[in-house]
């Protein structure tokens, strides 16, 4: 498939998918905990009725901010999936989270400046994971380029086991997922009301869903890159990856931003650090 | 040859007539006529670059003499301030300078053939081109706020204006000479000039504060300019050449040694752990003269001299060793800067990072890494230049650099606000110019040393986190604010408008910069040259009209959108940024961002990476020496 393919497939099926990846994780979760859940579609009729509604705000330019993040976010992926740079595509993607957290300062209610200011921690934590993640493989396929990443005869997984772990534990935080919903939750238990969204509402808050369902469906890319030498275990594994990430969420208490930094720093040091040491020292 | 020459001595001269100065009419003139002379310069030299520099106008001998004389003369000058300070590190290390020096010039005397005296290359064309324009700005801004800090803000300083800025020409003619000497009895020169006026400059106050980091900055800079002594000496004893170019040419097993001390000079210069103190400590100074030693002149020269000695330490241990000291800096700085809510501080870190960053670059010293550390260099310095002047102002309206009080200001000064948002954006924003060039350093040192990344990575992730909540505090409003009135003076504005323009211009146009001036001086050098890639370039123009078309959306401003107060958890209260709590008490809305005191420990993370950077340039000199 060529590159203008492949980005044009991106663009329509990646808010498909991560919608239908979005209600099937409420389904589960509901299932868990006992619950029947909402239907599969569900995300996209919240969208829908979202769209509908009025926009209230408190200041007219947080939704700027916002309409830049949903537009960025879909330049990154675009970028992912057109088999650019990695590196660059994490900037992008850096840039894009930055206009959220920038959207939120704006919006000036406590608990979205809280939100904000608890959002940047966690782009801290994960950040030297995801580029670390990068730069393993690099070492192993010598581009930067996902292109040729993907196209790479090894299973990267089996080089980089520590980095792939890390990675996920990454990924943990920046799905915003329990351990990590420091900044905001979609479960009914958060001191913060809902954190970095509280002040969005009506079409703003759907793009903020639309851009969440297409970073899911990069991210997933992203673990499937691990697993590029066998396609059709890559989209197994992306969706193992994702289940995992629905169960953790379930059985995990929230940790306190503290924990969640110095944890992730830890695992970022010592499994994707260490990882690359052990890889720099092979011949 | 007269062009490169008038840029060096214009400066100079007009710090002598500034000098003789006392009213503020003239001095404007002066000062508006020099920059503006100055800027053009620099530009038709970046046009037309002079092939061959031809002969000096004036014997070489006379010259080197007058020079020796005015190095006596410094010497004795600071030997009477450590005396009178009581500060007998700097008597002992003035002595021991003095020494060689001394020593040397016996010996060797006027007659060592040093090569060139001057020449001319990209390299420098770039540093000339940002002494020239970057300082020039700051020369103009000064006008206005050194008004404004005599007659309102701090009238209990004596009014020395004529010496500061005496003192502001003679360093930028001296930073001039310092990128355009070849032989390195004139660097010394220039190097030991820039020395005394920072320390003049950081002193001018005259508070206890003030003369105390003064002192700081002096004996640091002294160590610094007593390795240069040796490096000099050394390196004639071997090879009996005294040019920078030979040098860099001469094979390691004579130039290892000399690079190495010019290295640790560099490093006290470019403020890296564990000299980086001294550089905190001269934000005690007016604004302008911060800017000036964290954008175009000073701790430029260290990462300068650093990143000239790249070819000649790379592949080795001592240029790993320098390599490991930025890195630690870059991770020290970046960490430390999280933990302060003053302004000034944290744009003080930064810069302590960023160099950090350039140094790591010259140590790992491949033609990738030393374009990564020249684009570096370029874009650190027009955005922290920017950045500083923007505190400056804030400084004196606001009447306090604390960053907690600049909530709001998008409101109160919207014009320095966004300008300030510009250089952060710069600073650490993908696309803009910092981040381009953190990139470009990221993949060098994945290239060289995988295991550096850890620094960058890390060290990265932390910038990001202390920019952005500033940029929130800046855009946050909890109480409405009227506008002020007047924000800036002219010749501040003027200076402020031109460093955003140029900050913006240096993004957009960076390919340009690259091709035109980074990759043929690398490829002079290495043979070959670093690059980003057309395609990669492409997409970095493409996200960056992406970003620049968000102001435009503020055009249908308000459209459709209805207004209401934000949640407070509580009951709000008419129009105001307060709310009725739970027991019908009033409760005022305050924010503030984290420090994250509670785990990253200022003294002591300075502490440690001070100790590491002291094991590291031993371990560069052991190295050097076997």
């Amino acid at each position: 498939m060529n590159a203008w393919l492949r980005l044009i497939v991106y663009l329509v099926a990646a808010p498909v998918i991560g919608g239908l990846l979005a209600g099937w994780d409420r389904r589960v979760s509901a299932r868990m905990q006992s619950r029947q859940g909402p239907p599969i579609l569900q995300p996209f009729y919240d969208v829908l009725k979202l769209w509908q509604k009025q926009n209230l705000a408190v200041f007219p330019s947080q939704n700027y901010y916002i309409l830049s993040f949903l537009l960025l976010v879909i330049f990154t992926g675009a970028l992912f999936f057109a088999g650019s740079d990695l590196l660059l595509v994490i900037f992008a993607f850096t840039t894009a989270a930055i206009f959220f957290v920038l959207g939120a300062y704006k919006a000036s209610s406590p608990y979205s400046f809280i939100g904000a200011e608890r959002e940047l921690i966690q782009i801290m934590a994960y950040e030297p994971m995801v580029l670390l993640t990068a730069i393993g493989m690099y070492m192993v396929t010598k581009t930067f380029y996902v292109r040729g990443i993907a196209s790479h005869g090894t299973m990267l997984v089996l080089v980089l086991p520590g980095v792939f772990l890390g990675f996920v534990y990454a990924l943990e935080i920046k799905f915003r997922k329990s351990p990590f919903d420091l900044s905001s939750s979609h479960h009914a238990h958060q001191e913060l009301v809902r954190g970095i969204t509280t002040e969005f509402s009506g079409r703003t808050l759907a793009m903020i869903e639309v851009a969440h369902w297409y970073e899911s469906v990069f991210l997933l890319g992203w673990v499937y890159l691990f697993f590029a030498a066998s396609p059709v275990v890559g989209v197994v594994m992306s969706l193992v990856v994702y289940a995992f990430v629905v169960l953790v969420d379930n059985v995990f208490a929230r940790l306190k931003w503290q924990t969640a930094l110095r944890s992730a720093w830890a695992v970022t040091a010592v499994l994707g650090f260490g990882n690359i040491v052990i890889l720099s020292l092979l011949p | 040859m007269m062009l490169v020459l008038a840029l060096v001595l214009v400066p100079c001269l007009a710090g002598v007539i500034l000098f003789c100065l006392r009213a503020e009419r003239p001095r404007r003139t002066v000062v508006v006529a020099v920059t503006l002379a100055v800027c053009a310069g620099c530009v038709a030299l970046a046009c037309r670059p002079p092939l061959d520099l031809g002969e000096l106008p004036v014997s070489r001998h006379a010259i080197n003499l007058g020079m020796t004389a005015i190095e006596a003369l410094m010497g004795l000058y600071i030997l009477y301030v450590g005396v009178r300070a009581r500060h007998f590190l700097i008597v002992a290390l003035m002595l021991a300078q003095g020494a060689v020096v001394g020593w040397f010039e016996w010996t060797a005397g006027a007659d060592a053939d040093a090569g060139l005296a001057l020449f001319v290359d990209k390299f420098s064309i770039v540093m000339a081109l940002i002494n020239g324009i970057v300082g020039g700005g700051i020369c103009l801004y000064a006008l206005g706020y050194m008004r404004e800090y005599h007659t309102e803000a701090h009238r209990d300083v004596p009014d020395r204006r004529p010496l500061f800025f005496s003192l502001l020409f003679v360093f930028m003619g001296a930073m001039f000479g310092l990128v355009f000497a070849n032989a390195l009895p004139w660097l010394f020169f220039f190097w030991e000039i820039t020395t005394l006026c920072s320390f003049l400059l950081i002193g001018y106050t005259q508070t206890e504060e003030a003369r105390r980091n003064a002192l700081r900055a002096l004996v640091m800079n002294l160590a610094g300019g007593l390795s240069f002594a040796l490096a000099m000496v050394w390196f004639y004893r071997n090879s009996h050449t005294l040019g920078l170019q030979q040098l860099i040419y001469s094979g390691h097993a004579i130039a290892l040694l000399p690079a190495a001390l010019l290295c640790f000079a560099g490093i006290t210069k470019a403020a890296q752990c564990p000299f980086s103190s001294w550089l905190l400590g001269a934000m005690v100074a007016p604004t302008p003269v911060s800017a000036m030693l964290h954008s175009s002149t000073m701790v430029k020269a260290g990462v300068y001299l650093v990143l000239r000695m790249a070819p000649v330490i790379t592949g080795t241990t001592v240029g790993l060793m320098v390599a490991v000291v930025g890195g630690v800096t870059f991770l020290y700085g970046s960490l430390a800067a999280i933990t302060t809510p003053e302004a000034k501080r944290v744009l003080a870190y930064s810069t302590v990072a960023n160099l950090g960053l350039v140094v790591l670059c010259g140590g790992i010293g491949t033609y990738e890494a030393v374009w990564a550390g020249v684009l570096l260099i370029i874009f650190h310095a027009t955005a922290k230049c920017l950045l500083f002047l923007c505190v400056g102002v804030v400084e004196h309206k606001l009447h306090s650099r604390n960053i907690e009080d600049m909530s709001g200001l998008i409101l109160y000064m919207p014009r320095v606000a966004v300008m300030m948002m510009i250089g952060m954006a710069g600073m650490s924003l993908a696309p803009f110019g910092m981040l381009i060039s953190k990139w470009a350093a990221l993949r060098a040192v994945v290239d060289a040393h995988p295991l550096l990344c850890f620094f960058i990575v890390f060290g990265s992730s932390a910038t990001l986190f202390f920019w952005v909540k500033w940029m929130g505090k800046l855009v946050e409003v909890v109480r409405p604010q009227s506008r002020l009135i007047k924000e800036i003076s002219l010749d501040e504005s003027v200076a402020l408008y031109g460093l955003s323009l140029v900050t913006f211009t240096a993004c957009l146009f960076f390919p340009f910069f690259s091709t035109q001036f980074i990759e043929p001086y690398v490829a002079g050098i290495y043979g070959e040259s670093g690059f980003l890639g057309q395609g990669n370039t492409l997409i970095m123009v493409i996200m960056m009209v992406v970003v620049m078309l968000f102001p435009l959306s503020f055009l249908s401003h308000g459209r459709g959108v209805k207004l209401v107060d934000p949640y407070l958890g509580g009951g709000n209260l008419q129009g105001g940024p307060s709310f009725a709590g739970a027991a019908g008490e009033v409760e005022n809305v305050t924010l503030h961002n984290y420090y994250m005191t509670s785990i990253i420990n200022e003294i002591l993370l300075t502490r440690v990476a001070g100790l590491c950077a002291v094991g590291l340039l031993l371990a560069m000199f052991a190295s050097a020496l076997l």
